[in-house]
């Protein structure tokens, strides 16, 4: 489709317009299902992003970091731990490691034993934080040097249950992003009922257009632009709404955890803004095809 | 301008026209008669394009009917203005809307044709009557609306079904006169009629031949009306 063409048809002929008589009940509903439509994409949309960011900060986060763990009697710790820091030197791929404090590793447990329990009196194991380099290390290998010269040494890379984690925000952000196909499918086959039973509803004028010389472009021209139109306008006020229901969602929040970020962020807010278009060129296709079909039937 | 070469039509209970063969010269006027039922407004729906014929072959403007695609049968419908038996408007626009509108869906621009449009409202005399919707409209205003509306792209042939079908004598008159004016004017007029005292009016005033509908044939109707 030209330019031309586009500029023409929403600007529109007046004229052509005037010939079929205005359709005040299907129209509201018309403006109504789009609004509908559009406000639900918008959060299937939020939905969408938000599972996207999630999986790739889970990803990210939890890909780069591991834990060793070193389960040793007392009095061997302290040389299996100066051990294993050397192997992890020496290994490629490792950016850094770090033996927790004794401190520290109280701090940790705090919350499970009070905050004055004595770690010393308990076999509490040695952790030690490896962050990854770019590029990372060789996991598999490291565990069998490790079992091989500190038997007590356990690399934790945290693999194992960040997958299903993982796993869990992307098929999240699938759905959402198959619940958005399934309504612009619905808006399209909604568009065409609708578009169709105005086109049967006005079946006496476009026998009159036709007996007067009207092609069927002319015809369906009248139909489409007003489908486009509604649609536009419709989606325009269900995303506008939309937008402003996510806005009044709570912040993203570490004690809210995955719900409260539900939301768009940064250049995210720019994505509702091409419901609009989608929806108008849904509406655009859906009663062209509808129209040219329909006229064939006609006369 | 449009020829029947041995045309043939079936509703599918039987036929209703056989070996229909005419010729529409530039020109011409011919009237087109038959008792009711016989095949009139078929005869004129195969000219005009609206029916294709189950057997032989209609020619208008040396183009095959049958071979032409909804979009050139637009073009076809610009070139024939109709005034049909029951003549359709779009009820929801004005008069004047409604006689300009093969002006308007052939994109042509109204204010330029405002000069011309007025006129032709004032020749069937429909001058008044620009701003009423069309039920608001007696028969005979119909009738001449519908031959207004037909004659405003200036096409080369005007065919009109029964346009003085329910009118009074004196509206009869006039619409026959507009016709005659027309053919004047070199256009080239097929009118079906069941008014043979029309009919003999016609013939005062202009070389009009008859063709009759009998027996599913079409024959030439002499000097005995």
């Amino acid at each position: 489709m030209s330019q031309g063409r586009i500029r023409k048809m929403l600007v529109g002929d007046p004229q052509a317009d005037r010939a079929v008589p205005p359709s005040g009940f299907t129209a509201q509903l018309t403006l109504f299902v789009s609004g509908a439509m559009a406000f639900l994409v918008v959060f299937a949309l939020a939905l969408s992003l938000a599972a996207g960011r999630l999986a790739d900060r889970w990803a990210d986060e939890l890909a780069r970091a591991a834990t060793l763990r070193i389960n040793a009697p007392a009095d061997e710790r302290a040389a299996q731990t100066e051990a294993v820091m050397k192997i992890l030197r020496q290994t490629p791929g490792v950016a850094s490691a770090r033996a927790l404090t004794v401190e520290e590793q109280a701090a940790m447990l705090a919350p499970w034993f009070g905050a004055d329990v004595a770690l010393e009196a308990l076999p509490v194991p040695q952790l030690i934080e490896v962050i990854e380099g770019e590029p990372g290390y060789d996991a598999t290998g490291l565990q069998l040097r490790l079992s091989a010269e500190v038997p007590g040494a356990v690399l934790d890379d945290h693999t194992r249950w960040r997958k299903p984690l993982v796993d869990a925000a992307n098929s999240l952000r699938l759905l959402a992003m198959v619940a958005i196909l399934l309504i612009g499918g619905a808006m399209a086959a909604m568009i065409t009922l609708a578009a169709n039973a105005a086109l049967a509803a006005n079946a006496q004028v476009i026998e009159v257009l036709r007996l007067v010389g009207a092609q069927d472009n002319y015809i369906a021209q009248a139909f489409i632009r007003r489908f486009t139109l509604r649609a536009l306008l419709g989606s325009a006020v269900g995303v506008a709404l939309g937008m402003v229901g996510v806005l009044l969602m709570p912040e993203a929040s570490e004690e809210g955890g995955f719900l409260t970020g539900l939301g768009f962020q940064g250049f995210g807010w720019l994505w509702p803004l091409s419901v609009p278009p989608l929806g108008a060129l849904v509406a655009f296709v859906a009663t062209g095809t509808a129209a040219r079909r329909k006229l064939k039937e006609l006369a | 301008m449009i020829e029947l070469d041995n045309v043939g039509y079936n509703y599918g209970g039987g036929e209703l026209l056989t070996n229909v063969s005419v010729k529409l010269a530039p020109g011409s006027f011919h009237f087109l008669t038959g008792p009711s039922g016989a095949g009139k407004t078929t005869l004129l729906k195969l000219c005009y394009g609206a029916l294709h014929p189950t057997s032989g072959r209609v020619r208008a403007f040396n183009m095959d009917v049958k071979g032409l695609d909804r979009d050139q049968m637009a073009m076809l419908r610009r070139r024939v203005g109709v005034v049909h038996q029951d003549c359709r408007f779009l009820d929801h626009l004005p008069l004047y809307e409604n006689i300009a509108l093969p002006l308007t869906v052939s994109g042509r621009d109204l204010t330029h044709e405002d000069g011309n449009l007025n006129e032709l409202l004032k020749w069937v005399g429909l001058g008044e009557r620009l701003d009423a919707l069309p039920p608001e409209l007696s028969g005979g205003e119909r009738q001449r609306a519908a031959l207004a509306r037909a004659v405003i792209l200036s096409p080369e042939v005007v065919i009109a079904d029964e346009p003085t079908g329910n009118v009074d004598w004196e509206m009869s008159q006039r619409l026959l006169q507009l016709l005659i004016e027309l053919n004047r004017m070199g256009k080239t007029i097929l009118v079906a009629s069941h008014d043979l005292s029309l009919i003999r009016m016609a013939k005062n005033h202009v070389q009009a031949r008859v063709l009759r509908i009998s027996n599913k044939q079409l024959q030439l109707a002499g000097a005995d009306l």
